[in-house]
């Protein structure tokens, strides 16, 4: 966490050289603004990582909670007051069937999120496709995605801010959380301490999948439209940055706070090569490489904390 | 003790052989002489430091000192496949089979027949044949899947396979408790064979008789060192167990409350529980204030009998009773609840017991999360309180509560799952083999400790691989032999030879016929 | 006849997905308005070759228990690359053909290092590698376009005698010079043993790492060929991240499908081969069925659910509950260091039967 908060700070400076701006408050609070969009899709990737499983769902449920939150807005006003909870729920249901399939059919996480992953795409495709639906979004979506609250605050960064408070929360002060960290470090020891571990697995998931989709209501909300390849791009964004915030791949291990370094960290890195006009093709063999990189630093480490 | 007259120079030499585990002496300057063309078989109770001693020979652990001597050449192994190498193969328990390859691929795996650069699979097929066939198993058919062999078929397999590696030395470890009996004939028709072709078998059983009936001589094993070898027929039964008893006495022991009333209904009581093939009709109650002991040898159902109690095993038959009211737990979760409330302190404390990277606090209050939490939420102050109050209890030796679990010594580690589970207050504890590898002042401690919670009114039920607990700690002890209770000791009755008689599964009347005589 | 019955039951998954395979082909074919013409099947086959040499691919390192999401990646970094140096004369095109090749084992060979030597996560390993492999593909096509070298491209598309397509001989021969002679290989048998059982395999003294490398580098190079095949359909390069993916996510389904055991040690590439012949088929029958294409995605995507559900029944067989709860992870290193008095107790002597 502490490397993760140093490469922030080093990234800043570097990107000070090349323009005055970077260290101003307004490029920073647009930084934070933007990055809580992936804050919040990565705090659901981090409880699923914490237990040692993966969610390859990540873009078709981002979609998925975009796009159905738009679509409720097409039934009138009761659809535009329940525009946000029913795409949200519609993630949770998403990882309630990851959950359902880790939990009691003990199908790697990896395949069935992926599997799921595909049903979701299909559902949308079809939702689209079929029904012409709308698709932008509510004013409700719009405002908490792009308003701003008192002193210039984005309601977007506050969002965030909400939802990292309650994750913290969740995984230090509740039952849950410690059986969470528990299962990461050794199911088996869980289990035979008499924690319900099937059932923590399914709400971690089911609470992904929510977050996952609430990222896609703030996303359209933000884009005032929903997209089908809108969660395309937050996949190994979510996965690196709770990986860059020093949390273990293999479960147990990781604080939120790192988390939060690692969305920064992310944003930031994405903006500078914006900035510089790196082309796509750039990017993404920097985010592979820093991750591989990053990756090889925390796995030699191998011990505890 | 006899004199062995070599007929030529040993094939096998291990001198001075130590190896340590931890803070645990496993096997502490062990000499071994093996000759070609003999049977050599080992004894000893559990602990005495067999199983390392073969892990040593067949490379999977390096010894800490010590020499390994092969036909006059110093040799010394790092890992499995150079001990084959060098000629010696050792049978293991089904861990060696890779489940979904073939019989034949299975035999041929660490030297496969190769024609045009690929395995030929005709050369391989009759390779595989020929092994069963001198394993005494043609009745295995090459091409089938390991996976769906039966055990006794499995072990045969091994056989096979160890046979195809054309050992010098071959080492058999318990190689014929998962046979039936007409495997066993079979397999012993074989080692006698192997003997006359001059290879030199070294065979672990803890089956009396087998050895009786196959080796030329053996070594008895006791607290890591080798205490006697004898020429075969020279000693009686009886005086075999008595050189494997004779363990150093070095714990103390809290005085057994005399006679206790006994209340209406047993705290825990098991009737005609099975599972599988692994536990076969077992019956028995543990009181309040009582600690019933599980002995026997290592692998006779205890275990599984513990889990099945603490709801692991799917599809037990019989009943289980708490305080007179029938239970059947699904779970860990439900077995730790208000009705049944019972603890497993299990058999490994680093896999099983503890997250070792977790705090010492976290670890403490993992079992009795409930205890400490309102809704779901933990009370960070009672937390700390109960967490104190455990770490006075057992008087815990830590550098605070904050510090990862794994940070701390064997013993104290130990002492923190027994604590979490206290900290759930349950009224049945099970141990599975609390003190394994644990120094002795702490083993004092926890004896100390299961006397005064049965004092207090809990129901204990104690696996143990050590004897002298089960004497020492126990009111009533339980020999378990292949999955069933052999024996039920109470009180007096409880002794190291009746123990360890019936643990063999002879009788004892025999043992203590022989001891008078 | 005992070795009929053996050979069966052990290739049953294969033969499953073969037998499946031809009964919705049939469905789709006398479905077909053109009927079972050689174009028809023309079109299908090279739809089809593409994913059964990506889900080959997959397969070599799933068997060993492991899992590329970056093969998607590698099809389409050396579908571009093809599409720039599988051009000009017949020699200049044969060294681009080496070219692509060798750029493939390369991805491979670079994945094996990070997983096996870098001891990472194979899951997360890949994906961040396949960024990598992608962003490469964008570099060297930022826009879709290039070309290939015409005769390679229609002699490997078209048909063979005017009936058999050309690709479908192609992939016989790919499963003829590779797969064969790699599963009935030392390593190949080693790769199935350490899926099966990692520390039964280093117990018997199996080369575990170099079986594991040696499928990374397959699944790569097998990929490359995917990417080869996709440049001569198309003509062109495109770094299509939804190509990447699709096919990257398809290959699984494939060889789930083809009863390849995502838990390793056993299935064929044959197997996945049919799985993804299959999978193309049963996205093709909605469409001959005069269903809404919209639904094509849905219905893959519920196969494929489905299908790995299946394969979690033994789930509902296990008698210790721990066995549920595996002593995950154990690496072969630790099997010889763990040196806790417990694991003693790895040796002991389960009762008599």
């Amino acid at each position: 966490m502490a490397i993760a908060f140093a490469c922030v700070i080093v990234m800043l400076l570097l990107g000070s050289l090349y323009s005055r701006s970077f260290l101003s408050p307004e490029y920073l609070l647009q930084q934070l603004k933007v990055a809580s969009f992936l804050g919040v899709i990565a705090t659901g990737t981090m409880i699923v990582i914490l237990l040692g499983q993966i969610d390859l769902s990540i873009p078709w449920v981002v979609a998925v909670g975009g796009m159905m939150s738009t679509a409720a807005t097409g039934w009138g006003p009761v659809g535009d007051a329940l525009a946000i909870p029913f795409g949200v729920a519609c993630g949770v249901a998403l990882g309630l069937v990851n959950g359902f399939g880790v939990a009691y059919l003990r199908i790697p996480s990896m395949i069935i999120t992926l599997a799921v992953n595909a049903v979701a795409q299909g559902l949308m495709v079809v939702h689209t496709g079929g029904f012409s639906p709308q698709d932008s979004s509510s004013p409700a979506m719009r405002t908490l995605a792009t308003g701003e609250f008192l002193l210039g605050l984005p309601n977007a960064l506050i969002v965030w801010a909400v939802v990292g408070a309650g994750a913290i929360f969740l995984l230090n002060r509740t039952t849950f959380g410690r059986a969470v960290y528990g299962i990461g470090n050794r199911e088996r020891a869980a289990y035979l301490s008499g924690i319900d571990t099937q059932r923590v697995v399914l709400i971690a998931f089911a609470l992904a999948g929510g977050l996952s989709a609430f990222g896609g209501v703030l996303l359209a909300g933000y884009a005032s439209k929903a997209a089908q390849a809108m969660g395309d791009a937050y996949l190994l964004p979510a996965i690196a940055a709770v990986v860059l915030g020093g949390a273990s791949i293999l479960g147990g291990r990781g604080s939120y706070l790192g988390t939060v370094a690692g969305v920064i960290l992310i944003t930031l890195l994405q903006s500078i090569l914006s900035v510089v006009q790196m082309p796509e093709a750039g990017r993404q063999i920097t985010y592979g490489v820093v991750i591989i990189a990053m990756l090889l630093l925390y796995g030699r480490e191998g011990r505890a904390r | 003790m006899t004199r062995l007259e070599p007929t030529a120079s040993p094939i096998l030499r291990m001198e001075g052989v130590s190896k340590r585990y931890g803070g645990v002496r496993a096997l502490a300057n062990a000499d071994l002489v093996v000759f070609a063309g003999r049977i050599h078989g080992v004894l000893g109770e559990n602990g005495a430091g067999k199983s390392t001693l073969i892990k040593i020979l067949s490379g999977v652990v390096a010894p800490d000192a010590g020499r390994i001597v092969l036909d006059r050449a110093e040799v010394a192994f790092d890992s499995p496949a150079a001990a084959n190498r060098a000629g010696i193969v050792c049978i293991f328990q089904e861990l060696s089979l890779v489940p979904d390859l073939s019989v034949a691929d299975n035999i041929a795996i660490s030297n496969p027949p190769h024609r045009f650069g690929l395995i030929d699979r005709r050369a391989q097929r009759r390779l595989a044949e020929e092994a069963l066939e001198r394993a005494g198993a043609p009745d295995i058919h090459p091409m089938a899947l390991v996976k769906d062999l039966p055990l006794s078929r499995r072990q045969m397999v091994e056989i096979a396979k160890a046979l195809a590696r054309k050992p010098r030395v071959l080492i058999l470890d318990e190689a014929t408790s998962a046979l039936t009996a007409a495997d066993v004939a079979k397999v012993f028709v074989v080692l006698k064979r192997l003997r006359q072709e001059g290879l030199a078998l070294l065979f672990i059983s803890h089956r009396m008789h087998e050895i009786a009936e196959l080796a030329d001589e053996s070594t008895v094993f006791r607290n890591g060192a080798n205490v006697a070898t004898y020429v075969a027929g020279t000693k009686t039964d009886n005086e075999v167990v008595e050189m494997m008893i004779g363990r150093e006495y070095s714990h103390i022991f809290p005085p057994k409350p005399a006679v206790r009333a006994k209340g209406a209904a047993p705290l825990l009581e098991v009737r005609n529980l099975s599972w599988s093939d692994r536990l076969r009709d077992i019956s028995f109650t543990a009181e309040a204030g009582e600690v019933v002991g599980l002995g026997g040898l290592d692998g006779q159902g205890q275990r599984e009998l513990l889990l099945a109690l603490f709801g692991v095993l799917r599809g037990l038959s019989g009943e289980i009773r708490v305080a007179g009211v029938p239970v059947s737990p699904s779970s860990p979760h439900a077995a730790k609840g208000k009705r049944i409330g019972m603890a497993l302190i299990p058999e490994d404390r680093k896999t099983e017991g503890l997250m070792l990277p977790m705090s010492v606090r976290e670890n403490l209050s993992f079992a009795a999360l409930p205890r400490v939490s309102r809704g779901g939420v933990i009370d960070r102050g009672r937390e700390q309180g109960l967490v104190g109050e455990m770490i006075d209890l057992l008087d815990i030796q830590t550098a605070g509560t904050n510090i990862p679990a794994g940070a701390l010594s064997g013993g104290n580690q130990q002492k923190v799952v027994i604590a979490k589970w206290l900290m759930a207050e349950p009224r049945i504890i099970l141990l599975n083999d609390p003190t394994r590898g644990i120094d002795v002042g702490t083993k004092q401690e926890i004896y100390m400790l299961l006397r005064r919670l049965a004092d207090e009114g809990a129901a204990i039920v104690f696996y143990t691989t050590d004897y002298d607990e089960l004497i020492g700690c126990c009111d009533r002890a339980l020999v378990l032999y292949n999955g069933a209770i052999r024996r039920e000791l109470a009180g007096a009755e409880i002794t190291e030879r009746a123990l360890i008689a019936s643990a063999l599964n002879i009788s004892s009347e025999e043992a203590a016929a022989g001891a008078s005589a | 006849m005992s070795d009929w019955r053996y050979l069966f039951a052990q290739n049953r998954g294969t033969l499953l997905a073969i037998a499946f395979f031809i009964a919705m082909f049939a469905i789709y074919t006398s479905n077909h308005p053109a009927g079972f013409t050689a174009n028809v099947v023309q079109t299908a086959a090279n739809k089809g070759v593409l994913l059964a040499l990506v889900a080959m691919a997959q397969t070599f390192v799933v068997i060993t228990a492991g899992i590329d999401l970056s093969v998607g990646a590698v099809f389409v970094l050396t579908n571009c690359l093809a599409s720039w140096i599988v051009v000009g004369t017949a020699a200049s095109a044969t060294l681009g053909v080496l070219g692509v090749l060798l750029t493939g084992l390369a991805c491979g060979a670079i994945n094996g290092l990070i997983v096996i030597y870098g001891r990472l996560q194979p899951i997360v390993a890949t994906i961040a590698s396949g960024a990598v492999f992608f962003g490469l593909a964008l570099l060297l096509r930022p826009v879709p376009g290039g070309d290939v070298y015409g005769p390679l491209a229609d002699a490997l598309t078209g048909r063979l005698f005017g009936v058999v397509p050309a690709s479908l001989v192609a992939l016989g021969a790919v499963v003829l010079l590779v797969w064969l002679p790699y599963s009935r290989s030392a390593i190949g048998r080693a790769a199935y043993a350490v899926g099966s059982s990692e520390s039964a395999a280093y117990m018997s003294g199996v080369p575990v790492d170099a079986a594991k490398f040696c499928a990374y580098v397959l699944s790569g190079l097998t990929a490359s060929l995917a990417g080869l095949f996709l440049t001569f359909v198309t003509y062109s390069g495109e770094a299509s991240a939804a190509n990447g993916n699709t096919y990257t996510l398809f290959s699984i389904a494939a060889v789930v499908l083809g009863g390849v055991s995502l838990f390793g040690g056993s299935g064929s590439a044959i197997g996945a081969i049919f799985g993804a012949l299959m999978f193309r088929t049963i996205g093709d029958l909605l469409f001959v069925f005069n269903l809404d294409p919209l639904w094509q995605p849905l219905f893959q995507g519920l196969v494929l659910l489905a299908a790995v559900c299946v394969g979690s029944a033994r789930v509902f067989q296990v008698r210790n509950r721990l066995e549920l709860f595996p002593l995950a992870r154990t690496r072969r290193r630790g099997l010889r260091t763990r040196s806790s008095a417990g694991s003693i107790r790895r040796w002991r002597s389960p009762s008599p039967a």
